[in-house]
């Protein structure tokens, strides 16, 4: 049996505004394995970016039990949650959020830096990613020389450049056209074909369908993928 | 932990920061740069006018105490007993009157009205060696009221001789005959410049000539002279009860001018002037220092999207706010350097103006930097401080 990554038991998010309070999440248990393309199908409002920052560690649960590659994650401060972000999770965003003034290669090297690689390791890694999404030749492009699909393959280079455990991505072909977000899957495959575990957030059912497996989540509750219909 | 890396990319964003916001910068730094110009002009012009008159005073000041005597009903100068008990005070090296004499000197059957003749004693021909053009000084032996020779200075020498250095000529002095006998720079003290009217140059002829042709007895201003292992200020409280005694403790019958003291006492006074000036050129510093407080908020809003992301590539919050610190450190010595600039540009041409020397002080620049850096630090704080504070969520989600 393949290796448990991430292991959520009883996951609840009460988000308190003044006097009210509202709960996004309601006891959610979900587990991937290593080597999964997982897909979390869910319409805005249903709470799956919530789950997405629970997951990415950019917030913590208000109860429940999150084991993030067999470490507990809870109450912590903001650097620890950073350092296990930096060493654990990849993100991928819908806008690619680029920075606009950095190059290509300066965009990957990003990470790689608050990762306290080297300056060789780091060059030599992140002409490696560069490649690897077949940008070679446009490394030292700026964003607003590039185009959509080719941003967000910087952007995914950027995500795998700490070799994280888990590739998180947030409506990864939202921003882009059929054309581009199919490439962009084909890119995903790829990379899952290599081991990569890799999360999905997305409300396209379409896009959803890439995953090997897909879980829905409506209204802070979630469901296996068989329910297809519902 | 150290690293040089997260350092020197923030610089190098700080750089595209400032190129991207050109004008916002430049207008940012300005207030830096006034503020450190301000300080360096201020404190640089203070300390080479001082430095200026200070080198003059202390031509004649070093060894040399002035005595002027007011005199009393009862005794209207120094004696020449006097003089030899004051030469008997611990450290005094010598006594020589200084008398002046307001006359016509004739020479080659023409008459000036314009040179300044004074009387002087041996010692302050030996003190004044170095100032020797040509021929000899004036000794003892002419110190009798029958020796009628004279030395004059430069200026003597080039409008009235002409430019002759040939010495063993007559001048006509008060109805007497002196022989030139030697030639002297001129006297370039601040002392000489106030009290010598001379457009015509000086001559300085024996002491006891003086009081001859005066007829009196007594002198009315002396210089002290003292070595260099004395100390001027306990001299000056010795001389004192000296002419306590003299004068029989009447009040104001004299006073004591100690150039050493008065230059201490303007030493302070340019230390307070460069402070003072200093701290009102700080307050130009302390409004450079908001305006980059306000600019790098500025900064943090618009980039909050920008701080969410990277704290989403794990940066620790320490590194966020190293970043937005460097920045405002950027910022605030690259004004600073050009406020340095510019402060010395001001020092220059003001002493140009002055007609001082520019005297660059390294004190001045150094604290013109550090005065910057601590700007940039202290005024980067809040905002690098509420950038690290920022929910990476909340900062990802804005627009």
């Amino acid at each position: 049996m393949a290796e448990e990554i991430l292991t959520m038991r009883g996951i609840t998010k009460v988000y308190q505004l003044g006097e009210e309070s509202s709960q996004v999440l309601n006891g959610i248990d979900l587990t991937v394995e290593r080597g999964e393309f997982l897909a979390v199908l869910g319409p805005s409002g249903s709470g799956k970016s919530t789950l997405m920052n629970i997951i990415g560690c950019l917030d913590v649960p208000t109860d429940g039990e999150y084991f993030l590659h067999g470490r507990k994650i809870a109450e912590e401060s903001q650097k620890s949650l950073a350092q296990i972000r930096s060493k654990e999770i990849g993100f991928i965003f819908q806008s690619f959020q680029l920075l606009q003034r950095q190059t290509a290669f300066e965009n990957v090297e990003l990470p790689l830096i608050y990762a306290n690689m080297k300056e060789r390791d780091r060059q030599e890694r992140v002409k490696e990613m560069l490649t690897k999404v077949g940008l070679a030749d446009k490394m030292y492009h700026f964003p607003n020389q590039l185009s959509g699909g080719q941003q967000q393959r910087v952007a995914i280079a950027r995500a795998i450049a700490t070799n994280p455990t888990i590739l998180l991505a947030d409506e990864p072909t939202g921003a882009l056209d059929q054309k581009t977000g199919a490439q962009v899957m084909e890119l995903f495959h790829a990379l899952n074909d290599e081991g990569r575990t890799i999360i999905m957030i997305t409300h396209d059912a379409k896009i959803a369908a890439h995953a090997s497996r897909i879980v829905r989540i409506l209204d802070g509750n979630i469901s296996e993928g068989e329910l297809e219909d519902a | 932990m150290p690293n040089f890396g997260i350092v020197a990319q923030s610089f190098k964003m700080s750089l595209q920061n400032i190129k991207a916001n050109k004008m916002r910068s430049f207008l940012t730094m300005l207030g830096i740069i006034i503020g450190v110009a301000s300080v360096i002009a201020l404190i640089t012009i203070v300390q080479s006018v001082s430095d200026y008159v200070m080198n003059q005073f202390s031509d004649l000041g070093a060894g040399t105490l002035t005595v002027s005597v007011n005199g009393t009903a009862m005794k209207a100068g120094l004696t020449s007993g006097d003089l030899k008990r004051l030469e008997t005070v611990d450290g005094v090296e010598g006594v020589s009157p200084s008398m002046s004499l307001s006359t016509l000197v004739a020479y080659e059957d023409e008459v000036y009205e314009e040179v300044s003749v004074s009387g002087r004693a041996t010692i302050y021909f030996e003190k004044n060696a170095e100032r020797l053009l040509y021929g000899r000084m004036l000794s003892d032996r002419d110190m009798t009221g029958e020796s009628y020779v004279c030395v004059v200075d430069q200026k003597f020498m080039e409008t009235v001789m002409r430019g002759d250095t040939v010495l063993g000529n007559h001048i006509r002095i008060a109805g007497y005959e002196y022989e030139i006998v030697g030639i002297l720079s001129e006297d370039e003290s601040m002392m000489s410049a106030f009290m010598s009217g001379g457009g015509d140059g000086a001559v300085i002829i024996p002491y006891t000539n003086v009081m001859d042709v005066s007829m009196v007895n007594y002198v009315n201003s002396v210089e002290i002279y003292y070595g260099t292992a004395t100390e001027s200020s306990i001299l000056e409280d010795d001389l004192s009860a000296e002419l306590d005694n003299i004068f029989n403790n009447a009040e104001h019958a004299y006073s004591i001018l100690n150039m050493e003291s008065l230059m201490e006492a303007m030493s302070t006074i340019e230390g307070m002037m460069s402070t003072m000036l200093g701290g009102i050129a700080s307050i130009a510093l302390l409004v450079g220092g908001i305006g980059i407080m306000n600019m790098m908020l500025v900064s943090v809003s618009e980039r909050t999207k920008e701080i969410g992301l990277r704290k989403a590539l794990g940066a620790e919050p320490l590194r966020i706010q190293l970043q937005f610190l460097i920045e405002s450190v950027v910022l605030s010595v690259f004004g600073g350097i050009l406020g340095v600039i510019l402060g010395l540009l001001i020092a220059m041409v003001a002493s140009a103006a002055l007609d001082t020397t520019f005297s660059l002080q390294p004190n001045a620049v150094l604290l013109g930097l550090g005065f910057s850096i601590a700007v940039g630090v202290i005024f980067g704080w809040m905002p690098a401080k509420r950038a690290s504070d920022l929910n990476p969520i909340d900062a990802l989600r804005s627009e």
